[in-house]
């Protein structure tokens, strides 16, 4: 767009620009994001309508416990998931700055501490899988009340599951492409902070689900 | 953009299948939509007369049948898991994968870039990527008429239990899961697009071409884009949750219910979960093909008249407003679920009140016909057809919106009627409007005047004449997705008003076979369109050649000066003034950009 620039009278130029300041490719992504929050605002919004009207929901309080020393500890690994999760958030905001600093080692690291970040909580959701299933929860019923609760947890965990899954892979991409320096070349950071938004995303939709399905 | 730029330099020379079949052009890709969409409308279309048929005469057998369809129709007689296939099919390829992909990938995907100026979608490939997707949930959907028990057969609202138990229904076997899963790709498909399309709209606009200078139908298309990004992902979430339901046993919609005598054993769950889910989106989708059909009817109507458009602004409010509004009003459809009567009231009330942008833009598109030097053009009649098809379903629809009136008509012949002239008809006028207005710059060709008008008249008194007999035996308590009313001792009096409906019927879908003709002995034989701007239009799409280059404009974008709608103007000497002419006074260098 901009190889067509030329000067022109102010009286004629009256628009062309984006009425949101950004350039498509980060508009793009927030566009997606906007119906991206839809999907999970619908499994919110299932899971909330199903929850209201289903009598003996387990406490997840009592599903979610880790015994250790002999003392049984609510929702300890939720909330150690949830700490890494949003510190990965912590990281890919100092990452998103470096770029723009123009330091691309340190922006490298920082996503790395990212993706790192995005490993452990998948790993954490992995280890809460196994120990459910082997407690015997299943999608079709568990030991405790509703079957509802199995099918939600996995639907809820499992989709967003798959877009931190999604984010690791997207941030590794950016990562190689900030090690070879592609962006450096362009002169612009913008893809990774375009990343970012997908990964600040992921983690607003889990401080949801761990409000609304561990808490309540 | 700027590197497209630097290739215009060189030839564009690019293999035949880069350029024709994985093109990241968005002229192909509209093209590939538009044919792969009326090949949709065409087995649609088929599908209904096969419904005309078993209404109008399913108490006796025909050879023919047999011969067609030897398992569908053993006998000569419709089997009635199969028509329940048909009016499944019917339903969603014609809602979604015709009119749908048609409005938004064909023609938006076609007028977006040329209308705002622009040399291609903001994001090419993904615009490609949502061609192929289109394409594979097309293939998808019409496999399902060929795997044991048959296509999905719930109705293409595919209620629970229905559609989740594989016993309540032939098709609720692998023909549903398939139907999910066509549906799962079309939803990528359209978001793909709406993506490219809001984008695009937003951000490549050409110098000069600000947002309240956008063209009706580049807006119509943006809201029907925003409408589906915001509403598709729900209806995503609903299907996820039904394949779960169907094969991995949790009951989300399933209570604990008794299907063919046998006890399901899934506990708690809510069918009407899904009924919210699917008119979340539902109806919505009436408005992701209404706003689009209004807007291309808008700049049709304001070029065959001579005259600006009347309340242009007036029209942009009104289409936001019903974006609105027509994400909150989706209880419309669930009335008789047993609804609370006070939220019934409230969806009434919202429901009635989208009449008021509703009507305004045809006040709108009426004043701006008041006294303008009207040319009768096959596109200006079928736009005409299409204001009196909303007037006359808008007119239906508030009996149906009215929880109290809904009531008694809930599941009649009157839906029927209602949502084929308000939907099916108006967006098929509009859509036929559309290819016969823009033929000429898509394939450089006119199409057949006469011919068309045939068509147009055919098409006009026979929509008229099905649907509207459809009101009255609704009234009269005729039943809707009803396999036969010869069955039934109390229908015996609409028999043989089915009879006429499917002689009309018969005759509108065979006059759609004028318009086959035309558009294919058009595409070889039709008159050149020499002039790149035939009907005389301002828009900027009319300012390049037909067909519009590769890259669509030659060195340099255009600039654009004023609105699209500029006709008659008394300081000119022509009754047109295109987007992009330099006002007198303004210099233009040699490449037109001062």
């Amino acid at each position: 767009m901009q190889t067509q620039t030329q000067p022109m009278q102010e009286s004629v130029w009256a628009g062309g620009r984006s009425p949101f300041g950004i350039r498509w490719g980060k508009l793009m992504m927030w566009v997606f994001l906007l119906s991206d929050a839809f999907t999970f605002g619908g499994f919110l919004v299932i899971y909330g309508s199903v929850r209201v009207i289903t009598p003996d929901w387990p406490d997840p309080s009592r599903v979610f416990a880790l015994h250790l020393f002999g003392k049984e500890i609510p929702l300890l690994l939720i909330a150690f998931m949830t700490f890494v999760l949003i510190s990965s958030s912590g990281t890919m905001a100092l990452a998103v700055h470096a770029g723009y600093e123009g330091d691309r080692s340190r922006c490298a690291r920082f996503l790395m501490l990212t993706i790192l970040g995005g490993l452990t909580f998948l790993g954490c959701q992995a280890y809460e899988w196994t120990k459910l299933i082997t407690e015997g929860v299943r999608p079709w019923g568990n030991p405790w009340g509703a079957p509802q609760f199995g099918a939600f947890f996995f639907t809820l965990t499992g989709f967003h599951g798959l877009h931190v899954l999604s984010g690791v892979i997207y941030l590794s991409a950016i990562t190689r492409r900030v090690l070879k320096g592609v962006y450096a070349r362009r002169g612009s950071y913008e893809g990774v902070e375009i990343a970012g938004l997908y990964w600040h995303f992921v983690d607003l939709v889990w401080v949801f689900i761990f409000t609304f399905f561990y808490l309540f | 953009m700027a590197v497209h730029a630097e290739h215009l330099a060189h030839a564009h020379s690019e293999s035949w299948i880069r350029k024709y079949v994985f093109s990241t052009d968005h002229k192909v890709i509209a093209t590939q939509y538009i044919f792969t969409a009326y090949f949709m409308a065409l087995l649609g279309g088929l599908l209904a007369a096969l419904i005309r048929y078993q209404l109008g005469w399913g108490d006796q057998a025909s050879p023919l049948l047999e011969r067609l369809f030897p398992f569908g129709a053993q006998g000569g007689v419709i089997k009635p898991e199969f028509y329940l296939a048909i009016i499944t099919i019917h339903g969603t390829i014609l809602v979604f994968h015709f009119q749908t992909m048609m409005l938004t990938g064909g023609f938006g995907n076609y007028l977006i870039p040329l209308q705002i100026g622009a040399r291609d979608m903001a994001f090419p490939v993904l615009n490609m990527l949502s061609y192929w997707v289109f394409l594979a949930s097309c293939v998808v959907m019409l496999l399902s008429f060929l795997v044991e028990g048959g296509a999905a057969a719930a109705g293409w609202t595919v209620y629970p239990p229905l559609s989740v138990h594989a016993a309540a229904v032939a098709g609720s076997g692998l023909g549903q899961t398939i139907w999910l899963l066509s549906m799962a790709l079309l939803i990528v498909a359209t978001l793909m697009g709406g993506l490219n399309y809001i984008v695009t709209t937003l951000n490549l606009r050409t110098k000069g071409m600000s947002l309240m200078r956008l063209p009706l139908s580049t807006w119509g298309v943006f809201f029907a884009s925003v409408i589906g990004l915001v509403t598709f992902p729900v209806l995503l979430a609903g299907a996820i949750l039904l394949l779960l339901d169907r094969h991995l046993g949790t009951s989300f919609y399933m209570p604990t219910v008794y299907i063919g005598g046998q006890l399901v054993e899934t506990r708690g769950g809510n069918p009407l979960l899904w009924q919210h889910l699917f008119w979340y989106l539902g109806h919505p989708e009436v408005y992701i093909l209404a706003i689009p059909a209004l807007g291309f009817i808008g700049d049709i109507i304001a070029t065959f008249s001579r005259k600006p458009i009347f309340g242009y602004r007036l029209i942009i409010i009104s289409f936001v407003v019903m974006t609105i509004l027509s994400c909150i009003v989706w209880g419309h459809h669930m009335f008789t679920s047993g609804l609370n009567p006070y939220i019934a009231m409230v969806f009434s009330l919202l429901t009635i009140l989208i009449s008021v942008p509703f009507g305004t833009i045809i006040l709108c598109y009426a004043a701006t016909l008041w006294k303008g030097k009207i040319q009768f053009t096959t596109p200006m009649l079928f736009a005409i057809g299409f204001l009196s098809l909303v007037v006359t379903g808008g007119l239906g629809g508030l009996f149906l919106g009215t929880a109290s009136t809904d009531l008694y008509l809930h599941d009649t012949a009157f839906v029927v009627g209602h949502f084929h002239v308000i939907m099916a008809s108006s967006v098929l006028f509009a859509i036929f409007a559309a290819t016969y207005y823009w033929f000429p710059k898509i394939f450089g060709r006119f199409m057949s005047e006469s011919l068309g008008k045939w068509h147009f008249w055919l098409t006009f008194i026979g929509v008229y004449a099905t649907f509207v007999p459809m009101h009255v035996m609704g009234l009269g308590g005729m039943m809707r997705r009803i396999y036969s009313p010869h069955a039934y001792q109390y229908l015996q009096q609409w028999v043989p008003w089915e009879r006429v409906i499917s002689i009309f019927g018969l005759i509108l879908i065979g006059a759609q076979l004028l318009f086959v003709v035309n558009f294919f002995w058009s595409l070889f034989k039709g008159r050149r369109a020499t002039d790149p701007n035939p009907w005389r239009a301002n828009t900027l799409e009319w300012q390049t050649s037909s067909p519009p280059p590769h890259l669509n404009w030659g060195e340099e974008q255009p600039v654009v000066y004023r609105g699209p709608y500029e006709f008659s103007r008394p300081d000119t000497a022509e009754d047109y003034l295109p987007q992009n002419t330099p006002p007198v006074g303004v210099e233009v260098s040699g490449n037109g950009v001062r």
